[in-house]
């Protein structure tokens, strides 16, 4: 499964809110960690300011603050934001898709992306978070 | 699959919320007269009663419990909320002895309040002291509630992927057709 830029930059995003949820973080600051626009960013911080998951805070020291609960915001949650994952209209199949061979391919990407959907239904903002932190240990460690 | 497209406002479950204090809960092993309560609250989370089911299980995991079999429960002033069942396998599907959690569940009125950490951590508990150091189950991908708590206790995906078949009524034995 290959996501999105916008999907991606949401996920990053609201993971950096998260982390710090009382801290007002600005879109450039992400923009800068993570190497893209603050352009492009700005769109997608807005579409999750608009859903209620992030509160922009006007003025010095302003920016962005997480407005979600971590603890039951799935990685799918943001990611249905910006992906579409209902069958595709007839004019937008691949070619191909029709034919015995093309339905049997079908049928086994389709698997894959059962798993990859119950994967991001299951891990929520507050089990990443975990992660990150035994991943950040682990590397201490080291 | 991957279409963009305009952002949808997320529910309002996914908005800051109070989070539940922990219920004061023991954690121990199962005896005889939690079977009743165990069947009801399966029965109320499964939509099935299982009674025969869950009295094999006791004869098997609770009559004779060591650190290898465990039937634990939560008893929250005398009120069965939860219960966890699991045992080290030894090289099933080749792998090195481990324990398997093969059945967790607690009160839906009893969620929330940390009492499914403290049943997997008894029972992992008891793994270790069996001698194994991993922590498998298995459970179905629909079943989106158990799987974001086994997640939440930092359980990855497993190096095994679970196949099947649906048996036909007929022989289906690669020479069934050349014995013919």
């Amino acid at each position: 499964m290959k996501l999105q830029k916008n999907t991606r930059l949401a996920l990053y995003s609201v993971l950096e809110f998260a982390t710090e949820p009382t801290r007002h973080i600005s879109a450039a600051e992400i923009a800068d960690k993570y190497g893209v626009s603050p352009h492009h960013l700005a769109k997608v911080l807005s579409e999750l300011a608009r859903a209620g998951l992030v509160e922009s805070v006007r003025g010095v020291g302003g920016g962005y603050r997480f407005a979600g609960n971590a603890r039951r915001l799935t990685l799918m949650d943001v990611i249905e934001m910006f992906e579409e994952f209902a069958a595709p209209e007839a004019d937008r199949r691949e070619p191909g898709e029709r034919t015995p061979v093309g339905k049997a391919l079908g049928a086994v990407l389709s698997e894959i992306d059962e798993i990859a959907k119950a994967t991001f239904r299951s891990i929520t903002l507050a089990t990443m978070l975990r992660l990150l932190e035994r991943q950040q240990r682990a590397r201490a460690a080291r | 699959m991957t279409v963009t497209k305009a952002g949808r406002p997320a529910s309002p479950r996914h908005r800051a919320g109070a989070r539940q204090e922990p219920a004061a809960a023991v954690i121990r092993p199962v005896r005889r007269a939690d079977l009743d309560p165990i069947v009801t609250l399966d029965a109320r989370v499964t939509g099935l009663e299982k009674r025969d089911y869950w009295e094999s299980l006791y004869r098997r995991y609770g009559a004779a419990m060591r650190a290898e079999r465990q039937f634990l429960v939560a008893d929250a002033g005398g009120r069965v909320v939860g219960f966890v069942i699991g045992e080290v396998r030894d090289w099933e599907f080749g792998a090195p002895p481990c324990g398997w959690v093969f059945a967790i569940d607690v009160d839906p009125q009893a969620r929330l309040g940390g009492i499914g950490t403290r049943l997997l951590e008894a029972i992992c508990a008891g793994f270790r002291s069996a001698g194994v150091s991993k922590v498998r189950t298995m459970l179905s991908r629909d079943n989106n509630l158990v799987l974001s708590f086994f997640r939440s206790q930092g359980m990855m995906t497993g190096p095994f992927i679970p196949l099947e078949l649906d048996l036909d009524a007929g022989d289906r034995r690669p020479d069934a057709g050349a014995a013919r």
